[in-house]
C-alpha cells in the first residue's frame, strides 16, 4: 500500500493514489463550491456583453447583437477620456508609488537601532488598515476650503485657499499622494523580509574588498532582492487598467469628474444606476482582456531580461 | 581604512554619517505617516472652534468630550458597528473554514490534481466575470440583501490561500506527516491535531487579513445591501462623513438658532471623533499580531 510503484496496471491500482486521499478531496470541496458560485458562474454571464440583455428573458434567451456595445464604447469620445483617466492614476501610482517602498526598505535595513526600527515599521503599517471611506473622509476634512488644516497652513504664506477636493487638476495628485501615505509601509514589508534573507557572507566579502555601505546596497542588497522587485512589478503592471472603484468613487463629485471618472466607476454607474447591463459588461470585459494582455506581455519581457517571472 | 572588524566602536567616520542619514530619513517618514493620524485624534478632543480656527496643531486645544458624547447617542453608527462586528466574526470563521483545509490539501505533494485546482484559483486573480455578471448571479441565487451577500464574496482570498499553502508545505515537514500516516493517522486527524497547531502564526496573520477586509468592506455592501438595518459600518460612515447626512443629529431644539450654529460647528469635531471610533478596533488589533508578519509568512507568498 505504501508503494504505488508496484503496479499491475489495473484500474483499481491506478485509482489507488486518489482513493488513499479521498478525504483530502472533501477538504477542497467547500472552497471549490465557492469558487464555482462566485467566480466561475459569473463568467457564464459575460455573454451578455454580446447580447441585448433583458431581465425578463434571462441571460440565455436575450438576443445576440455581436460587437454593438464594444463599438458604442470605443466609438464614444468619453471612452478615450475614461481610459486615459484610468491610466493616468495607475501610471502615476506606478512611477511614484512603486520605487518608494523599496527605498524605504533599504533605508530601514541600514538603521542599527532595533527599537527605533520596530517603531518606524509598526507606525508605517498603520494607515494600511484604515478603510477607504475613512481615508477619503480624512482627506476632505484636511483639505476643506474653509477649515481644513492644509488651507490654513498655506494661508500663512498668503496662498489659497483652494478647493482641492472639487478640482479636476488636483484629483490625481491627491489620489496618488494619499495612496503612497497609506501603503508605503505595507508595500515595504515584502522587501524588508527579502532583505532580512540576504546572505551575510556576501556583505562580509564586499567589506573585505573595500566596498562602502552605499556600494554594498547597490551591489549586494539590490541584486539580492531583484527577483522580488521583478515579481511585484509584473503584478502591478498587470493591473494597470484596474484602478480600484472605491477610492475614486468616494472622492468623486460633480466638479472633478474630468479626471476622476475612471473605467470602474463608469462601469458601476452604467450598470447599476442606469441599468445598461450589457453595455457595462462589455466595458468590463474590454478592460479585463486588456489587463490580461498587459500581464502576459510584461511577464514575457521581464522573463527575457532577467529569468524571473510569474510563470 | 576598512577595518573589517564587527566592533561598532571602530566604525569609520563616513559609516556614522551614513547611519545618521538613514535614521533621519526614517524619522521623517515616521512623522509624515503618524502626524495625520495624531492630528485626527487631537482634533476629536478639541473645542470645535479652536479646530476651525486652525489652533490645534500639536496638542488638543480646549479639551472636551462633547463630540464623543454626541457620537455615543447617535444610533446609526452603533447599528453599523453591531452589523459589522457580526459580519466580521461570522465571515472570518467562514473564510478560515474554507481556506485552511483547502490550502492544506493543496500543500500535500501526494494530493493528485492539486496543480489543476491551484490553476483554477490563480486564474480568478487575473480574470473575473465583472461587476454586472456577478451581481446577476447573486441576484439569481437570491442572496441580495442577505447575510450571505456579506460573507460569500471573497470567501477564499487567493493570496491568503497561497500564503497558507506555502506555510503548510514549508513549516510542517512532509516526512513527519508521512510518518504519522504510516502509524495509521487519518488525514483529518493529521490536519486538526498536528498541522493546525503548528501553524498558529500563519493562521493569526490570515485571520487578521480577513477581519480587516470585513471591517473595511464598502463596495460589496454598496452593491448588494439595500436595507439600512443591515448596512455595515462603512456604508453609514460614508453617509455621515462624506454625504453629510447628519440630520438626525440636528434634531431636538434645532429651532433655536444658537444651538443650531453650535451644532454646525460641532460637525467637524464629531467627524474626527467618528474616524477615531470606527478605526480603533483594527488599529488596536494589528500591532498585537504584527510580530508574525515579516518573517516566513510574507516571503512564502511571493515565492509561492
Amino acid at each position: 500500500m505504501r508503494n504505488p510503484a508496484v503496479s499491475d496496471g489495473s484500474l483499481r491500482e491506478r485509482l489507488r493514489p486518489y482513493a488513499r486521499n479521498v478525504d483530502l478531496y472533501l477538504f477542497v470541496v467547500p472552497a471549490l463550491v465557492y469558487l464555482f458560485l462566485y467566480c466561475y458562474l459569473p463568467m457564464y454571464g459575460i455573454q451578455i456583453a454580446f447580447k441585448d440583455f433583458r431581465i425578463g428573458m434571462g441571460i440565455w434567451d436575450s438576443p445576440w447583437v455581436g460587437l454593438k456595445h464594444f463599438e458604442k464604447f470605443l466609438g464614444n469620445s468619453t471612452s478615450r477620456q475614461l481610459i486615459w483617466n484610468t491610466l493616468r492614476l495607475s501610471l502615476m501610482t506606478l512611477v511614484f508609488g512603486f520605487p518608494l517602498p523599496i527605498v524605504f526598505a533599504l533605508l530601514l535595513n541600514e538603521v542599527r537601532y532595533p527599537r527605533f526600527k520596530k517603531v518606524v515599521q509598526t507606525v508605517s503599517y498603520a494607515p494600511h488598515f484604515i478603510s477607504t471611506v475613512v481615508l477619503v473622509s480624512m482627506l476632505s476634512l484636511f483639505l476643506d476650503s474653509n477649515n481644513g488644516i492644509v488651507n490654513k497652513l498655506i494661508g500663512l504664506f498668503g496662498i489659497g485657499p483652494y478647493n482641492f477636493m472639487s478640482s479636476s487638476a488636483w484629483f490625481p495628485n491627491i489620489y496618488v499622494i494619499s495612496d503612497i501615505w497609506q501603503n508605503l509601509g505595507w508595500n515595504a514589508v515584502i522587501y524588508i523580509s527579502a532583505l532580512a534573507g540576504v546572505d551575510i557572507e556576501l556583505h562580509e566579502a564586499a567589506k573585505i574588498d573595500g566596498a562602502n555601505r552605499l556600494q554594498r546596497i547597490c551591489h549586494v542588497d539590490i541584486p539580492s532582492i531583484f527577483p522580488t522587485i521583478a515579481i511585484m512589478l509584473i503584478l502591478q503592471t498587470g493591473n494597470l487598467m484596474t484602478v480600484g472603484f472605491e477610492k475614486a468613487y468616494l472622492m468623486q463629485n460633480a466638479l472633478n469628474t474630468g479626471t476622476s471618472e475612471i473605467i470602474s466607476t463608469y462601469v458601476y454607474k452604467m450598470g447599476l444606476l442606469y441599468n445598461q447591463y450589457s453595455y457595462s459588461t462589455a466595458i468590463n470585459l474590454f478592460n479585463s482582456v486588456v489587463n490580461c494582455i498587459l500581464l502576459v506581455t510584461v511577464n514575457g519581457i521581464v522573463r527575457r531580461l532577467s529569468d524571473s517571472g510569474l510563470w | 581604512m576598512r577595518n573589517g572588524t564587527q566592533g561598532a566602536s571602530l566604525r569609520s567616520w563616513d559609516d556614522r554619517v551614513f547611519d545618521g542619514i538613514a535614521v533621519a530619513l526614517c524619522a521623517l517618514v515616521l512623522v509624515m505617516v503618524a502626524y495625520p493620524l495624531y492630528y485626527v485624534i487631537i482634533c476629536s478632543f478639541s473645542d470645535p472652534n479652536a479646530v476651525n480656527m486652525g489652533k490645534v496643531v500639536f496638542w488638543p486645544s480646549g479639551f472636551t468630550l462633547e463630540g464623543y458624547q454626541t457620537i455615543m447617542d447617535y444610533q446609526p453608527i452603533w447599528v453599523g458597528y453591531r452589523n459589522t462586528i457580526f459580519y466580521a466574526i461570522v465571515g472570518t470563521a467562514f473564510n478560515l473554514a474554507l481556506t485552511l483545509p483547502c490550502a492544506y490539501a493543496l500543500s500535500r505533494p501526494d494530493f493528485k490534481g492539486r496543480n489543476v485546482i491551484m490553476m483554477l484559483f490563480t486564474f480568478t486573480m487575473f480574470f473575473s466575470g465583472g461587476t454586472i455578471p456577478t451581481y446577476l448571479v447573486m441576484k439569481n441565487l437570491k442572496l441580495l440583501d442577505s447575510i450571505w451577500a456579506m460573507i460569500l464574496p471573497g470567501a477564499v482570498n487567493v493570496m491568503n490561500l497561497i500564503i497558507a499553502r506555502t506555510y503548510f508545505a514549508s513549516s510542517v515537514p512532509y516526512e513527519i506527516q508521512e510518518a504519522a500516516m504510516i502509524d495509521g493517522c487519518s488525514n483529518r486527524k493529521l490536519f486538526v491535531s498536528i498541522v493546525l497547531p503548528l501553524s498558529m502564526p500563519m493562521i493569526a496573520v490570515i485571520m487578521l487579513y480577513y477581519l480587516v477586509t470585513h471591517w473595511n468592506v464598502y463596495f460589496r455592501a454598496l452593491l448588494y445591501m439595500s436595507s439600512p438595518s443591515k448596512y455595515p459600518l462603512q456604508l453609514y460612515l460614508r453617509n455621515i462623513l462624506l454625504l453629510d447626512q447628519m440630520l438626525d443629529m440636528m434634531e431636538g431644539d434645532a429651532e433655536a438658532i444658537e444651538a443650531m450654529t453650535r451644532r454646525l460647528q460641532m460637525r467637524a469635531s464629531i467627524k474626527y471623533g467618528i474616524v477615531v471610533v470606527s478605526s480603533m478596533p483594527v488599529l488596536i488589533l494589528y500591532p498585537l499580531l504584527q510580530k508574525y508578519f515579516a518573517k516566513g509568512v510574507m516571503v512564502g507568498a511571493v515565492k509561492g
